[in-house]
């Protein structure tokens, strides 16, 4: 596709979990919970405010299409404010401090005063019913010439279980929001900009790691389109694939929009009551539902069914707005007879309903109320398909696709959070804010400094082992052994089904201080790991015990002059050997010597050894 | 230059960043200004520069909702409590509203349980209450009642609600439910308690009760509602939607939500029972004391000439010894003083202790278990009425609004 000539515009939005002690506006840790380790649940009814216009946010207003009713799951890290039943603290000046240091990496101006607001959120993500937001700093510049507009420090929502269960651990947590102006052209772009802007955000080393710390918002639009926003995009790879499909499915959505209008399609505004005509069908769902709703769609037939999106047709966007009434889905004859629905009842159905060859009728099936709400529903989404792509909030579909979730929000959804106190960002604040090196440019730094390979180099300063590689090279371990220790060894391990992450980092440490210092060799690494994290929790003490325990029991220290006889044992006992082959033996016998040794000796001291040894007896 | 109000379209720089947004208020000296993506933020006043006057603003949400003629009547007395508020996105201001029609396009559920009449007496802070306001309270009910309204519902902030339900309480005789109702968390919060409270309050107040009683969250949940006696509840969580507790008995019944189906105890008094009468004397010049280890006896000089005091002592109802010739002087020179307990919990006992038999030599009258704001808010009843202090003290022992418990249990 030519995006170019399509007019694509994107722009993203990245939310990131900070790791802060506590939560922005309590004192609870930011810890997440298994949900086994509930100590209660309660439940809520959320109802939209009326505005001042008499208006209702139109998109809180669609999810008060279902009086719906929320549980929250509780835990002993959770208190009042997650609740909604104590008023707010004072904002985080830990949440705000890294906030303002990603706004200056980007370049960005501080508020003189930050307000926080309350954002209308019910879908029951919020106990409150809102989320606390405060835009923090504007107007960012990034490599390519595109330009960040806000960061804003807001609070992360409670977690859905499943349905309408919440769980609120996670509420509360401090996030950043990076809003990028919608200055990208090609879905390539879209995913360098959020990866460049995920670099900046690690190099604090102050943000949470792993699945779900990190999740963008993406807002695509073509000539002709809308914008339209997909949320919850978690894996950066996808990125690309999201914005081609999303502009894919404008195009397909347009192109439907106009074949409808060759053909003078029209949305009949007529609802068939056609539960008789499936009294005896074979299909479960109509058969037990209590009412079976018709509307027939003149015009549309073979559209409904097209699809415009791998996986997707536009009867899946109409079931989407259907299924906000509670119902589980729709039919249409595009895709029937099938589901048990035989060519006949079709037949029966169309001319019941008056439908010609080129009209398509969808059925929905449910109690009376909710079929009537869904049967509503499809004609406002069949009318929104002849003026072309609506303004939606989407959610991501595995794969890159996306499902219909909400219309965009109104600028009607924030009001004042009144009872946090706004802040002054003064100007000796704003200097006090150090910012830290990018980790592509640790990354060029450990090669220069330390002589890394590029690629490891890259790896050390991406890992989430970092701050631990710059405690150990600071107490003066040889950086290529502590990044190969970090990387290499705790990952090979790892695989190998050992719990090399349940060691401490202090216990790591002083690891990589011993071999260092000589008490054990780099090769006993390993062996050494494996037998710490065996004895997590078994064997007691302080990291420097524990460290020499297990190299008490790997890897006894073995001096200079044990090493000088072991190899002048095995060196004699393969004299011959060692005579044909000369100095070529050298390699052969130092694996037979450090296999004896177990690692407890470094490689370089054996090789020594090995070496005088051989020359002793070839001379 | 211009003097900006509230609405003005803006124009201002941020760093070397043109933005535009809408004029909200200057506070602190910082001039508050919301952006074209709903965000405040605040900045220097004279870095804001007027782009465009504001529109005036056309009436809010005009429009008179209509009631259901075959339901019951209820009374709508508010006192300042908000049960409904309405947010301007524009400047972000949340308003409280107060007419029936008001409350019923932001509750409309209340609609299909009676018809409303609303009478605003004062739109205060609840702890700005005083007795004059209970007072006049009473006799909006009263008046509403003789109206021949069904039931009143009064709305109330939650810091002196129960006060004020225990004042109206010895103040009226009432044969139709007289409801407080008032809500934790704020109005504007899809989460608030307002509405279902005020759903519950309606049920009761169009129900079979007939007393003056507080209608509240029971739970966290939104699951039912406690109906507790106006002089038995007290406020006992800074904020938790269920504050309000029956203390040393259990609720007058329950509301279930969202069916509004009301269960009530047998000890309920039922819809009918007795006629309605008025009997709205207080005597303002008594005064309520928590007294605390170390608590000096000179500080019994600021109720000098007071009618009445409560002291709320400590355990079975005790003050320092040292504190006995100055209250005597003060029961002598007329002054009713009562005992009540800072446990809140349980019977005030005088006679166990040598300190509480010493008090009640001198004339201090044990106030069985009553709370102590319910004592006060008696004693002032009590003195306005009855001024034999002989026959006051008697009245104080003598359950005369469900205050005092027979039993403890």
């Amino acid at each position: 596709m030519d995006y170019t000539e399509l007019g694509l515009k994107a722009g993203i939005e990245i939310h990131q979990q900070l790791d802060t002690a506590e939560k922005l506006f309590c004192r609870c840790p930011t810890l997440l919970r298994d949900t086994a380790e509930r100590t209660g649940e309660f439940y809520r009814y959320l109802r939209a405010t009326e505005s001042e216009l008499g208006e209702i946010d139109r998109a809180a207003e669609e999810e008060m299409k279902l009086v719906r009713k929320f549980c929250y799951y509780t835990y002993d890290t959770v208190c009042l404010v997650e609740h909604d039943e104590e008023p707010p603290t004072p904002m985080n000046p830990e949440a705000l401090e890294v906030c303002l240091t990603i706004a200056k990496m980007l370049g960005m101006t501080p508020a003189e005063q930050v307000h926080t607001m309350r954002k209308l959120v019910i879908d029951g993500s919020n106990t409150s019913g809102f989320q606390r937001t405060a835009l923090v700093a504007l107007s960012g510049a990034l490599p390519d010439g595109c330009r960040i507009e806000t960061i804003c420090l807001e609070e992360e929502a409670a977690q859905r279980v499943e349905d309408e269960t919440f769980s609120l651990d996670r509420l509360g947590i401090p996030l950043v929001e990076i809003t990028t102006a919608p200055c990208m052209h090609t879905p390539e772009a879209v995913q360098e900009v959020a990866a460049h802007i995920g670099m900046v955000l690690r190099s604090t080393g102050r943000v949470k790691r792993g699945l779900g710390t990190i999740r963008q918002d993406i807002n695509v639009s073509i000539r002709g389109g809308a914008r339209v926003e997909i949320k919850g995009v978690q894996e950066l790879d996808l990125i690309a694939e999201v914005v081609r499909r999303e502009v894919e499915r404008q195009v397909a959505l347009l192109a439907i929009r106009d074949e409808l209008r060759e053909r003078g399609a029209r949305v009949d505004h007529t609802v068939v009551d056609v539960t008789a005509l499936f009294s005896g069908t074979a299909s479960s769902i109509l058969k037990k539902a209590k009412s079976v709703l018709a509307i027939r769609l003149s015009g549309f037939a073979g559209l409904v069914g097209r699809e415009i999106q791998p996986g997707r047709r536009l009867g899946s966007e109409m079931s989407d707005y259907a299924k906000k009434c509670g119902v589980g889905g729709i039919f249409h004859t595009d895709e029937l007879p099938a589901y048990g629905v035989t060519a006949e009842e079709v037949a029966r159905l169309r001319e019941f309903v008056g439908a010609r060859e080129e009209d398509c009728v969808v059925i929905v099936a449910a109690g009376r109320e909710r079929a009537g709400c869904a049967a509503e529903q499809v004609m406002i989404r069949a009318e929104m398909a002849l003026s072309g792509v609506p303004e939606e909030t989407r959610k991501m579909l595995e794969e890159g696709s996306s499902a219909y979730m909400r219309p965009l929000p109104g600028a009607a959804r924030m009001y004042p959070e009144t009872d946090v106190f706004p802040l002054d960002i003064s100007e000796a604040l704003w200097e006090s804010i150090a910012v830290p090196e990018l980790l592509t440019d640790r990354a060029e730094r450990f090669v220069r400094e330390f002589g890394l390979d590029e690629a490891l180099a890259r790896q050390v300063a991406f890992s989430e082992r970092l701050p631990t590689f710059e405690k150990a090279v600071a107490a003066g371990v040889r950086p290529t052994i502590a990044a190969r220790t970090l990387l290499a060894t705790c990952r090979e391990l790892a695989r190998g089904g050992v719990a090399v992450g349940q060691v401490s980092e202090d216990e790591i440490l002083a690891l990589l201080s011993a071999v260092e210092a000589g008490r054990a060799a780099k090769e006993a690494i390993p062996d050494l790991l494996t037998e710490l994290a065996r004895t997590v929790g078994a064997v007691a003490g302080t990291p420097r015990e524990r460290v020499d325990t297990a190299i008490g029991k790997m890897a006894p220290a073995v001096s200079q002059a044990d090493v000088e006889s072991i190899v002048r044992r095995i060196v004699a006992e393969r004299e011959e050997f060692a005579r044909e082959k000369g100095m070529g033996a050298l390699g052969p016998l130092m694996g037979i010597v450090m296999q004896e040794l177990r690692g407890s000796v470094d490689g370089k001291v054996v090789s020594e050894s090995l070496r005088r040894e051989l020359k002793h007896l070839l001379s | 230059m211009e003097i900006l109000q509230a609405g003005d379209r803006v124009r201002y720089a941020n760093g070397g960043t043109a933005l535009t947004g809408t004029y909200i208020t200057e506070r602190d000296g910082m001039a508050v200004i919301k952006l074209d993506n709903g965000y405040n933020i605040g900045t220097s006043p004279e870095k804001v520069e007027l782009a465009e006057r504001a529109a005036p603003q056309s009436p809010a949400g005009a429009g008179v909702v209509v009631q259901n003629p075959d339901l019951p009547e209820l009374s709508i007395v508010s006192t300042g409590g908000t049960i409904a508020s309405r947010v301007d996105y524009r400047t972000g201001a949340v308003t409280s509203q107060f007419s029936a029609s008001d409350i019923l396009r932001a509750i409309p559920e209340l609609g299909s349980i009676a018809r409303y009449r609303d009478r605003q007496i004062a739109s205060i802070l609840s702890e700005n209450m005083r007795p004059a306001l209970w007072q006049e309270l009473a006799r909006a009910a009263y008046a509403e009642i003789r109206h021949g309204t069904s039931g009143v519902i009064v709305t109330h902030g939650t810091d002196t609600m129960a006060s004020s339900a225990a004042a109206v309480r010895f103040m009226l005789k009432t044969p139709v439910p007289v409801i407080f109702v008032g809500s934790q968390r704020s109005a504007d919060r899809p989460s608030s308690d307002n509405a279902m409270n005020t759903l519950c309050s309606a049920a009761v107040a169009a129900g079979d009760l007939g007393e003056v009683a507080v209608v509240m969250h029971a739970t966290t949940n939104d699951d039912r509602c406690a109906i507790h006696r106006a002089t038995r509840v007290r406020k006992m969580h800074t904020s938790r939607r269920d504050a309000f507790q029956s203390m040393g008995m259990a609720p007058l019944g329950h509301v279930d939500y969202p069916s509004l189906s009301v269960t009530l105890s047998d000890e309920a008094v039922r819809r009918g029972t007795g006629e309605p009468e008025l009997r709205d004397a207080l005597e303002e010049r008594c005064g309520l004391l928590h007294f605390y280890p170390g608590m000096p006896s000179s500080i019994l000089d600021a109720f000098e000439g007071y009618a009445g005091l409560v002291l709320s002592g400590t355990g079975l109802g005790h003050v320092a010894t040292e504190w006995i010739p100055k209250l005597r002087e003060m029961i002598e020179d007329g002054t009713t003083v009562v005992m009540t307990s800072q446990c809140l919990h349980g019977r005030v006992c005088d006679r166990v202790y040598n300190t509480g038999r010493d008090l009640l030599s001198i004339g201090v009258v044990e106030g069985e278990d009553m709370l102590p704001e319910v004592a006060l808010v008696k004693l002032m009843w009590v003195l306005g009425n009855e001024r034999d202090t002989e026959r006051a003290g008697v009245l104080m022992q003598t359950d005369l609004a469900g205050e005092i418990r027979r039993r403890s249990i």
